[in-house]
């Protein structure tokens, strides 16, 4: 019972197949009154007579007390679109596309980053040193070892791989890496946070919650069996 | 002259809105009292506000926990958290206690977990058994019947087991439990061979819709305005439709929120008046010492307003009652309204917690599968070594239980983190794959214990501090004693246990040291004491019905008033004492002793 994550709705309805239709009706109508809901309808979708709440008048809008319904992000990015384009490639290197979904930074991954990195909190602002440091040794490991004038984004799959595999991992990183490894652990968490919190990255590794139920049943037959359960 | 609302006389005032608060405002209005409720935060609709199925890719940060919104953006929690804007407190020397608030109607019910566990006989008598603490001046005797109706008024699943301390509901009370989940049956199985019983978890949440035939008759016989309310606020409530965290709210109503189960009936009797961002300051008494009303600082205009009541209640939770009464001096109550026993803000207890995680490789690749359910526990683990510490076998006086989550819940802030200490520091698709593997195949345990209360842990006026209303604030003690440290020493070394006996790893550090594996104070915020109840006015602030002994038209009815902190999460006992007491104050009133 996957449903597809990726397309403009992102709620799905609940697999109505075992419910009578006043029971289907009542779950659709809860599921229709929840504003979060509504508010991600495409606007060409809601029916005549609803009104999309598309945002919360209680809220005072502070960081307290922000808008739920429809939140925004209070804090300008700071990382310079030349520094976001090696970020994304590198993002890439961690989560390519594969046969199941897209990559990182198609999911706009490396704009994630930047906002993490931006936002103005004592362990965000030491990621910020460290992200943006990484930035810059990247691109110059790429020249030093590859050719003067090349940055980590003209690099060959290969020659990318070639830097990544020194640091891809602090305890087995020679030392002169081991900073760098630092580098590329945050953007491995920050990428990972990033893409698998999108519809196409929970549908990747198979989360198929946050639909309404009509009942909640057992684990299914296969799943028991897996756990050696039955 | 038209009477404006500051001159007029209510027969009660409660000050808070939360799990006392919202069920002394709502048995009183339903008897027939005239109620002005002061809430210190902002008015809050879980209906309308509630951001039910949004994903955390549209919030910042991923919705992750920031100083502003601890527990994360889309947590119900409005102007609150360890630290609320403009409202400080501290602690003495390392006692590092972490005050917990929520400003908004409904307070804390809107985010809490909704465990909701009795307390057993044993907790009610613990000096009785073993020497340490105090007795309550009730028996679980007393109680049960406010639990029966408690559960049945909020809806509760749940099972009963009939084990040692852990009391049956009457028939027909609970709620079914939800089936349990994958991991769930997992720890279960392994229990068995541990001797450790895994059962049906309480939670306040609806797993289908109440009987609104049936309660209303049962709980208000004889009263038909209270059964009309509740009728209809049973009929407004859906069943829980097994998705989206309860920490958010619940716009369907399917949980416990004061805001969604106890106010709007409250209302609907037309007894009841609430006024939001009025946080109250002192209680005001006449030449003999008996209450008249409330100072509050209406949040807004930033001036002080009074208003008159015949009786007040705090139910502000434990530490800000404290505050109230410890900031209310007068010429016949130096030291603190309902002071004279110089125990308002002592005898301070929150709950022992001590975690450890684990990763199961029977979890890995698991096949695709829905775990959200309740959002909350379906299992949990009671406490079940009741006999081997009759019989002096640990080094703890008392009992905790295990609350245990993890499995395939919707990825968020921090997802696949840390990752490398699986798989040596993948990345690419090898990453993509390691992270369908291990995807669901971590569980964390936490053990949540029973403090004994000290000496050593208290709260008082901290005489060098104000907040932005002008309003003396609290300063906090605290000492652990070894009790509580090698509680949470067992804690840890058990859960390791349990994770081995899954076939798991332990992914966390499991101490030698209690210190450091306790939760911080607070931290658990499951705080209560301060104005504990008692048989003798002067080792007690308030008598079994939340009385103060000294000002009889005074009532304490949140945590402030509990005599110990047994390891059931206080929530339930909170509301069960609160309306009991709520009963007994309006018998007092009608027979024209208040």
């Amino acid at each position: 019972m996957t449903e597809p994550k990726n397309s403009g709705t992102k709620r799905a309805l609940p697999v109505l197949g075992e419910m009578d239709r006043r029971e289907a009706l009542k779950v659709m109508a809860i599921a229709a009154a929840t504003p979060a809901l509504a508010s991600c309808e495409p606007a060409a979708e809601t029916g005549p007579g609803t009104v999309a709440p598309r945002s919360n008048p209680m809220a005072r809008g502070t960081a307290f007390d922000p808008d739920l319904i429809a939140p925004v992000v209070p804090w300008e990015p700071v990382l310079t679109e030349d520094e976001l384009e090696t970020l994304a490639s590198l993002c890439d290197v961690i989560i390519p596309a594969d046969e199941v979904s897209p990559s990182a930074s198609s999911l706009g991954a490396h704009r994630f980053i930047d906002e993490w990195v931006s936002a103005p909190y004592d362990g965000m602002r030491q990621d910020r040193v460290l992200v943006r440091g990484g930035i810059v040794w990247i691109d110059r490991e790429a020249s030093t070892r590859f050719g003067e004038g090349l940055r980590f984004r003209d690099l060959t799959d290969e020659q990318k791989t070639a830097i990544c595999d020194d640091i891809c991992y602090g305890p087995e990183a020679a030392a002169e890496h081991k900073v760098a490894s630092r580098f590329f652990d945050k953007v491995r968490d920050l990428t990972a946070t990033a893409f698998y919190t999108t519809p196409e990255g929970m549908e990747d590794i198979g989360y198929v919650g946050n639909v309404p139920l009509p009942r909640w049943d057992p684990p299914p037959p296969e799943v028991l069996r897996h756990l050696g359960l039955e | 002259m038209t009477q404006t609302p500051q001159d007029q006389e209510y027969d009660v005032i409660v000050v808070g809105s939360g799990a006392a608060g919202g069920m002394c405002a709502f048995i009183l209005a339903v008897n027939g009292a005239r109620v002005l409720m002061l809430e210190a935060g902002r008015d809050y609709d879980p209906v309308s506000e509630t951001p039910m199925f949004d994903l955390p890719m549209e919030a910042p940060l991923r919705g992750g926990g920031t100083p502003e919104k601890p527990f994360g953006f889309y947590d119900a929690t409005v102007d609150g958290g360890w630290q609320v804007p403009g409202e400080p407190y501290s602690s003495v020397d390392d006692a590092n206690f972490l005050w917990w608030r929520a400003r908004m109607l409904g307070g804390r019910t809107n985010h809490w977990g909704r465990i909701s566990l009795r307390m057993g006989p044993y907790d009610f008598k613990p000096r009785s058994r073993d020497g340490l603490g105090f007795d309550w001046p009730m028996t679980y005797e007393d109680l049960e019947p406010w639990y029966d109706k408690t559960e049945a008024l909020i809806g509760v699943y749940g099972s009963n087991e009939g084990l040692e301390n852990t009391p049956n509901s009457s028939p027909g009370v609970l709620l079914p439990p939800p089936a349990p989940r994958a991991h769930e049956l997992l720890a279960q199985k392994a229990c068995r061979d541990l001797d450790i019983p895994v059962i049906p978890a309480h939670l306040a949440i609806l797993s289908e819709r109440q009987d609104h035939e049936r309660w209303p008759a049962e709980l208000f016989p004889n009263n038909p305005l209270a059964q009309r309310v509740t009728r209809e606020s049973m009929q407004s409530r859906a069943a829980c439709f097994w998705a989206t965290p309860c920490g958010r709210g619940c716009s369907i109503k399917a949980n416990f929120q004061s805001t969604t189960v106890v106010i709007p009936p409250a209302l609907a009797t037309g007894n009841l008046e609430i006024r939001t961002d009025a946080m109250v300051r002192e209680v005001t008494v006449d030449a003999q010492g008996r209450a008249t009303g409330v100072h509050y600082i209406d949040k807004n205009t930033r001036l002080d307003e009074h208003a008159r009541a015949r009786v007040v209640i705090l139910a502000a939770s434990a530490c800000e009652s404290a505050r109230i009464m410890l900031n209310s001096k007068s010429n016949v109550h130096p030291d603190g309204i309902g002071n004279g026993s110089g125990l308002v803000g002592k005898y301070l207890m929150d709950t022992v917690g001590a975690g450890v995680g684990g990763q199961f490789p029977a979890m890995e690749n698991m096949p695709r599968h829905n775990q959200d359910g309740s959002s909350g526990m379906h299992l949990y683990m009671p406490w079940w070594l009741y006999q081997e510490q009759a019989r002096g076998r640990l080094d703890f006086a008392r009992g905790y239980h295990v609350e245990f989550g993890g499995g395939r819940g919707m990825p968020g802030a921090g997802a696949f983190g840390g990752l490398e200490q699986f798989t040596g520091g993948s990345y690419g698709r090898a990453f993509k794959e390691d992270c369908r593997r291990y995807y669901g195949s971590f569980l964390w345990f936490d053990g949540r214990g029973e403090m004994i209360p000290n000496e050593d842990c208290y709260c008082e006026i901290d005489p060098d501090g104000v907040d932005q209303w002008g309003i003396p604030t609290l300063r906090f003690h605290w000492k652990w004693s070894d009790h509580e440290l090698n509680q949470a020493r067992h804690m840890q070394h058990t859960f390791a246990e349990i994770i081995e006996a899954m076939g798991g790893n332990v992914t966390s550090a499991v101490q030698d040291d209690g210190a450091d594996a306790i939760a911080a104070p607070g931290q658990i915020i499951h705080e209560v004491g301060g104005a504990i109840m008692g048989d003798d006015p002067s080792r007690s602030v308030l008598n079994q019905y939340c009385q103060s002994w000294e000002v009889d038209n005074l009532f304490v009815t949140d945590g402030a008033c509990f005599v110990s902190n047994a390891d059931k999460n206080p929530t339930l006992s909170i509301m069960a004492i609160a309306w009991r007491a709520s009963e007994y104050l309006v018998e007092e009133m009608s027979r024209g002793s208040l």
